[in-house]
């Protein structure tokens, strides 16, 4: 009885690759741009993280503990959610608002339909947006960076995007910040949230998914490439009004949003072709509402009303049954 | 059943809110705040008692194949009287349920208690039933919009809860916070319901 045959079903090899260690992957990729953030914002962004990430964690605790299901704290996903969810809000966020962003991420966004892997919406960017409706004023007071050791105040300013279009909206002509300055927004040097301002951080742990193949490239490339050729349309149409296509990639959410929010694979579709269409959908999507919409910001909307229409392009997308004949039409 | 159990039946068992989802349009629509989720719930009470006992009244008289058309005339005839009443004596209560207040004609719960109930029973049972279902549409409506404004507003009926440093919770009383209220007080129900 010793040489006895195992069997079992289907899929028989395994790549080793297990949830917990994906979500330790993103969190390292997204520590450069994390501690980038710390470095521009100061402590302030250090509370916020704090709070967000161990906001999110302890929400979790205590929903699987209502729910009497095992606390699935060592998978890393609420971190990863609290980390993301800080990267989202903007530096000089009160600790009420991360804090009640961390239960609605957790609470509203995840666990209500059943924890991780079933929630339709990517948790961080419904908390996001439910603080953005709900807390107009304080999600978006935006301070100016004060690098650690200048011994600068942090000033309260707008973000380029949202610069932009106030003077688009009272001048109709783009304003100065739109034609220069993108060194700075390449490193981060430039009002906004944690982790929308330095391109630079962001790109080198995209970079790092991609190699370790946690991500692949189709809805990054599809969502950026989409921005950049609508915006370059609209740019070459009306320089006057709107703006370079670089600006739409360096400012803002984009990079964040394509590389790490986008990509979310529970949200996402799962074929190849269904990504490169959820991309599309969401590069479309950001610049509509980024030149003609009432927010300055669009990407967190622009991922969540794709993620909505990712069942619809799943089905749509299905690949055809091995040795099925294809269907007439 | 006794009379009794066609009162309260309405208010829990088969709250048409909580247990058969009906009324959707007004319930999310108008519940921002507890005023003005106790004034539709008053103004859907009477429009249904009124309705269901004339159904009752009328239900060997209607012939069946024109029974709905007959249904909503009774029903849109008491709403014109709810309305022009609500427009003379609670008239800020009036203008903040706006459209909501014709639309009760189209409020599926009183057709639904009409063409079940009061079509085929006596008028007092039919008055009964319209009572306790209309009580019970007022109940939920008055929970939902109390949430939503202690949330949204932070204040109940008007009266400020929580002082000027409280921030309101904008979201609540915007129409998705209907969505998410609503989901989460079913949850809490079926959760009751499953414990009983």
């Amino acid at each position: 009885m010793e040489n006895q045959l195992y069997l079992s079903s289907s899929p028989h090899i395994h790549s080793g690759e297990t949830t917990d260690k994906v979500m330790r992957k993103v969190i390292y990729a997204l520590l450069p741009a994390t501690a980038l953030s710390i470095y521009f914002f100061g402590l302030p962004a250090l509370s916020v993280l704090l709070i967000c990430t161990l906001g999110c964690m302890g929400f979790e605790a205590l929903s699987c503990k209502l729910m009497k299901k095992p606390i699935a704290l060592a998978d890393g996903s609420a971190a990863l959610t609290g980390i993301l969810l800080a990267l989202n809000m903007p530096p000089s966020s009160p600790w009420w608002l991360a804090l009640f962003g961390a239960a609605i991420a957790i609470l509203i966004g995840k666990q209500v339909y059943g924890g991780l892997g079933y929630n339709p919406f990517n948790p961080a960017l419904v908390a996001r947006v439910v603080l953005l409706i709900s807390f107009p004023v304080q999600m978006t007071s935006w301070t100016s960076p004060a690098p650690l050791g200048s011994g600068l105040d942090a000033i309260t300013t707008a973000t380029p995007l949202g610069e932009m279009q106030t003077a688009v909206m009272l001048t109709g002509k783009l304003p100065e910040l739109a034609h220069s300055g993108f060194l700075d927004y390449l490193t981060g040097n430039m009002a906004g949230s944690l982790g929308e301002v330095s391109a630079i951080a962001l790109l080198l742990g995209g970079l790092y998914l991609l190699w370790k193949r946690v991500i692949s490239w189709h809805i990054p490339v599809a969502f950026i490439g989409t921005v950049l050729v609508i915006g370059a349309i609209f740019w070459a149409v009306s320089p006057e009004k709107y703006p370079n296509p670089l600006f739409h990639l360096l400012t803002g959410g984009l990079l964040l949003g394509a590389l790490f929010m986008a990509t979310d694979m529970v949200t996402s579709p799962v074929t190849n072709k269904g990504m490169l269409i959820f991309g599309f959908g969401c590069g479309l999507l950001t610049v509509l509402i980024r030149l003609f919409g009432g927010y300055p910001e669009g990407v967190s909307f622009a991922i969540l009303l794709m993620n909505a229409a990712t069942p619809l392009i799943d089905r749509f997308c299905r690949p055809k049954i091995y040795g099925q004949a294809e269907a007439k039409a | 059943m006794s009379l009794v159990k066609e009162f309260t039946k309405g208010i829990w068992k088969e709250n048409a809110v909580f247990k058969l989802l009906l009324g959707m349009c007004p319930l999310l629509a108008v519940t921002t705040s507890a005023e003005n989720g106790l004034g539709m719930g008053a103004a859907s009470t009477f429009v249904l008692v009124c309705s269901n006992v004339v159904v009752a009244i009328l239900r060997k008289l209607i012939p069946p194949k024109v029974r709905i058309p007959a249904f909503i005339i009774i029903i849109a005839t008491f709403v014109t009287v709810v309305q022009l009443c609500m427009e003379a004596w609670v008239y800020g209560l009036y203008q903040s349920l706006g459209i909501f207040i014709p639309l009760i004609v189209v409020n599926c719960l009183i057709l639904g208690r009409a063409e079940a109930f009061a079509s085929k029973r006596p008028v007092i049972d039919a008055a009964v039933d319209g009572l306790g279902m209309g009580l019970g549409f007022t109940l939920a409506l008055f929970i939902l919009g109390a949430v939503r404004e202690v949330f949204g507003s932070g204040a109940i009926l008007g009266f400020n809860l929580f002082g000027a440093s409280y921030q309101p919770i904008l979201l609540m009383i915007l129409p998705p916070g209907a969505f998410i209220t609503l989901g989460l007080l079913l949850a809490l129900m079926s959760r009751m319901s499953q414990k009983s």
